[in-house]
């Protein structure tokens, strides 16, 4: 029997994630010694049409990073998906939306008008100048991938397997997720359930964190920038707006352990659905007021509530996206 | 080319004018007892409220707005017990603080806030009940129906 068949790809994404997989370190050459590697656009030369010529099933497992942006990302999901036995939604993009998420801020429409024609790096004579998905030349037609209007995770737009969250997931948990497959695989041991998060724990951000918590009265938030955090108290205690508590364990707190607050790139913790919801429920424990006015002014000092609590995972949010049907 | 689509859902049309489906969260031990008085005490209310009993207001968590909206309320409503009267003391404090987070996030999704309303109702409040249900009958149908872009 041949070597078991390994695929990774990246579609809407920073290219950290693929960055994490290099980071595991010499762990590499085990991965580069026990599998076959028969895609991986970002290191190596493959064609699209490689990964169309393989049987279905042929792949034993993609790791597939980047949200669903483009039709680009789509066909490759749904091609990668035909031809992976398992199939891995590989860091946040593909988990949550990520970054390319809160593009669902906005559509289509207002996201070109903005890049190709109201930006001032735009220059004037191509202004409003959109990109065509098709145009003629006297040589053939060229082709580009089609803008979607929205976001889409991984799970969106197909069946997915397993899940390895983070932005980047950290490469000791790669590695850990890695080594446990080869020894699956080597052994014939039974896989981890279907739609199992891989690489991370079951509990919150909070819960590694070793800062100390003492009862949380929060009578003003701050912005990072605006005050110098104690070292060993809970930020959040501090009026840090730390999205920890809504935040899945597996980084190691690392965020917290620099001064700096959670962003919630883990995604939501287990048995949670909705992480802004379940930010807005912690936060609403911890507020120090007594009067719709007083909670006003407090949280009025949150820059961006939507964009904050829901940084990494807008376009798995319940809405998904924000609505422009409801304008009155 | 990608059209929006938005959710199907079914909205309900009582001789062509659009009756809005409101899903109200009621606190046990006041508000849903104020709405079984208005009920005993045969005060109408609007019908289009669709309640659901908590034990405390405080016991509504931000997703279950979330998701009833999503599931195709186009308002809700959450009662509790006047500041002083919880049962659990503090429960609609906490009610309180969520709604007006809860209302800064709606207005960033672009979903009209004064789809959600909250309110004290007492257990011998029948009368502010069915007063509250009809008012924010009409407030959602000025606002038309809700309708969620998946695309
Ligand atoms: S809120 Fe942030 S700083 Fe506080 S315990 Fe949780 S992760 Fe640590
Ligand atoms: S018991 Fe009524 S609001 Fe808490």
């Amino acid at each position: 029997m041949g070597k078991p068949k390994l695929a990774l790809y990246w579609a809407a994404s920073c290219g950290g994630c693929e960055i994490t997989v290099v980071d595991i370190e010499e762990k590499i050459l085990d991965v580069a010694d026990f599998f076959d590697i028969v895609f991986w656009p970002c290191i190596m030369d493959f064609k699209y049409e490689d990964v169309e010529a393989m049987e279905d099933g042929e792949i034993d497992i993609t790791l597939f990073n980047g949200a669903i942006r483009t039709s680009e990302n789509e066909h490759l999901a749904k091609l990668l998906r035909k031809k992976s036995k398992l199939l891995i939604a590989f860091g946040s993009c593909a988990h949550d939306g990520c970054i390319p998420g809160l593009a669902n801020f906005y559509d289509k429409q207002s996201i070109f008008d903005y890049v190709y024609k109201e930006s001032p790096s735009v220059e004037e004579s191509s202004q409003g100048v959109f990109p065509q998905t098709s145009t003629k030349m006297p040589e053939g037609e060229i082709t580009i991938p089609e803008f979607w209007n929205t976001v889409k995770t991984l799970d969106q737009t197909v069946d997915v397997d397993y899940y390895i969250p983070g932005c980047p997931p950290q490469s000791f948990q790669v590695a850990a997720v890695i080594l446990a497959v080869i020894d699956i695989l080597k052994t014939g041991k039974p896989l981890p359930d279907k739609g199992a998060i891989l690489g991370a724990d079951n509990k919150t951000c909070c819960d590694e964190c070793p800062r100390e918590r003492k009862e949380k009265k929060i009578k003003e938030f701050f912005r990072p920038h605006e005050i110098i955090p104690k070292e060993d108290e809970c930020l959040l205690d501090q009026g840090i707006l730390c999205i920890g508590p809504a935040t899945r364990s597996g980084c190691g707190a690392l965020c917290v352990q620099a001064n700096v607050p959670c962003r919630g790139c883990y995604g939501v913790p287990p048995n949670v659905k909705d992480q802004g919801a379940k930010m807005i429920s912690a936060l609403s424990s911890v507020i120090d007021a007594t009067s719709p006015e007083e909670v006003s002014r407090i949280i009025n000092k949150i820059a961006d509530p939507l964009g904050t609590f829901y940084r990494f995972s807008l376009a798995s949010s319940t809405f998904k996206r924000v609505q422009f049907s409801d304008k009155t | 080319m990608e059209t929006k689509q938005t959710l199907k859902k079914e909205i309900n049309l009582k001789d062509g004018v659009f009756e809005p489906k409101i899903v109200g969260f009621l606190c046990n031990w006041c508000s849903y007892s104020g709405a079984d008085l208005a009920g005993v005490s045969r005060i109408k209310s609007a019908p289009n409220v669709r309640i659901i009993r908590t034990m405390c207001s405080g016991r509504v968590d931000p997703s279950f707005i979330i998701k009833a909206f999503e599931l195709g309320a186009d308002g809700v409503l959450i009662a509790g017990c006047h500041f002083g009267d919880c049962h659990y003391l503090e429960g609609n404090f906490k009610t309180m603080r969520r709604i007006e987070m809860m209302k800064l996030v709606l207005k960033q999704f672009g979903i009209d806030a004064r789809r959600l309303r909250l309110e004290w109702i007492s257990a011998s409040e029948a009368e502010k009940f069915s007063k509250v249900t009809f008012e924010f009958t009409e407030q959602i149908k000025t606002l038309g129906p809700l309708r969620l872009i998946k695309n």
